[in-house]
């Protein structure tokens, strides 16, 4: 045998398959939850397996963790504000074939895009590894995804910061027009617990976000981790969000968006275009970019985790 | 010589997560189920990380190891707790003992 771990990963490829069909075929929504976290566990596996581990933490901390928390939040949501409630009556009649047309229509769309950019890309050959590596001592850190995300391309990742920031938005939209919204979850977690762990995760969140300079890490993994610690925090109910605290969660919520777009074009002009640092400060630019998004980022996946604006003056009390 | 004790190490921790497995399949209610794979699994864990912090290259590499260890006993044991009780005020019936 020539690669010893070879049944490994073709076991493992059998898994991942195996349960993405378990997610879509089980019928009960909690158990549906459950296999999909158990899907993205493999599929980290798998990119570790690949030698991506900039992915693999990505996938198990944001795709894995966090995307779980928030889909329990929103099963419990439909079931009346608890897990242990009922399933809310089944789709019937138009409203069921206009949903079941735009999920259709939705899912065909996404596969077309992915296989347009699947075959659409070069099929062999090397990638752009040579010139990244090539370019990379201009960038200001050592390691290639960093210098990718926050340097070379550094405008589809603010674009992801403005998609986190648009959902919030649309939640606690969405949240004052519900009059019978059940009261987020709070206060289940053993707060012995929390306080053992809290300054642990906050020091991994820090260290993850120091180390994407060098290794696999960043802001989208530190703030992950971080939104892990706002999560603990509201379940164990050491922190309970507070009316007078909305503007300042506010505030941290658009210093991502607001802090990377300022760098951004404020680096421009003396005859360089907007996004390009100058090579000696670029260091310092990315870091203070990636601290301020890390921030906003946990705040934002809590804030959505607990899916609620505090004490909103706007929102329908009809109870 | 290390490096054989962390296989045995492993070994042993496989055996034990097999046998948290076969109490998650087998056992009749959700307690006795919990119980099985808290513990079991526990053990297995903590057999694996010793395994494997003896096969570690640097005195780093298995403190972070041994770290990985308390925190996952440390959430196993609260997610365990967390769900028994989920289960108890949902009115999950108990299996009656047999004697």
């Amino acid at each position: 045998m020539t690669e010893p771990l070879l049944v490994f990963d073709l076991l493992l490829a059998g898994v991942v398959v195996a349960v993405a069909a378990l997610t879509l075929l089980v019928r009960d929504a909690f158990a549906m939850i459950v296999a999909f976290v158990v899907f993205g566990i493999f599929v980290a596996i798998a990119f570790v397996r690949l030698a991506a581990p900039d992915v693999a933490l990505a996938e198990a901390a944001i795709g894995t963790g966090v995307t779980g928390a928030l889909m329990l939040r929103a099963l419990a949501h439909l079931r009346g504000g608890s897990l242990s409630g009922k399933d809310p009556a089944p789709l019937s009649g138009p409203t069921r074939a206009t949903t079941l047309g735009i999920d259709g229509t939705l899912a065909v769309c996404v596969t077309v895009a992915l296989g347009i950019a699947f075959f659409g890309a070069p099929q062999a050959g090397p990638g752009i590894e040579a010139e990244v590596a090539a370019a990379l001592p201009q960038s200001g850190v050592a390691h290639p995804v960093t210098a990718v995300l926050l340097n070379f391309r550094s405008y589809d990742t603010l674009m992801e910061i403005v998609v986190l920031l648009a959902a919030v938005i649309v939640v606690w939209q969405v949240d004052r027009g519900l009059s019978g919204a059940s009261d987020p979850l709070t206060g289940e977690v053993y707060q012995g617990f929390a306080r053992v762990i809290l300054p642990v995760a906050v020091t991994v969140g820090g260290y993850l976000l120091w180390i994407g300079a060098a290794a696999p890490g960043g802001a989208f993994q530190a703030g992950a981790v971080l939104a892990a610690v706002a999560v603990l925090v509201l379940l164990s109910r050491l922190y309970t969000p507070a009316a007078a605290h909305r503007h300042l969660i506010r505030a941290t919520f658009v210093a991502g968006t607001v802090v990377f777009a300022a760098v951004a074009l404020g680096v421009a002009g003396a005859g360089r275009t907007a996004f390009e640092y100058p090579p000696g400060h670029a260091k310092s630019l990315i870091l203070l970019i990636e601290s301020a998004l890390t921030i906003s980022i946990a705040v934002t996946l809590g804030a959505l985790f607990h899916g609620r604006e505090p004490a909103s003056p706007l929102r329908k009390e009809t109870r | 010589m290390l490096d054989m004790l962390g296989i045995v190490l492993m070994g042993l921790g496989t055996a034990f997560f097999v046998a948290g497995t076969v109490g998650l399949l087998r056992f009749p209610d959700v307690y006795c189920r919990l119980h099985a794979l808290t513990k079991a699994d526990g053990m297995g864990l903590a057999l694996i990380c010793l395994g494997a912090a003896c096969t570690a290259d640097a005195w780093g590499e298995a403190v972070r190891i041994l770290l990985i260890w308390v925190f996952v006993a440390l959430s196993g044991a609260t997610a365990g707790h967390l769900i028994a009780r989920h289960a108890r005020r949902a009115g999950t019936p108990m299996q009656e003992g047999r004697q």
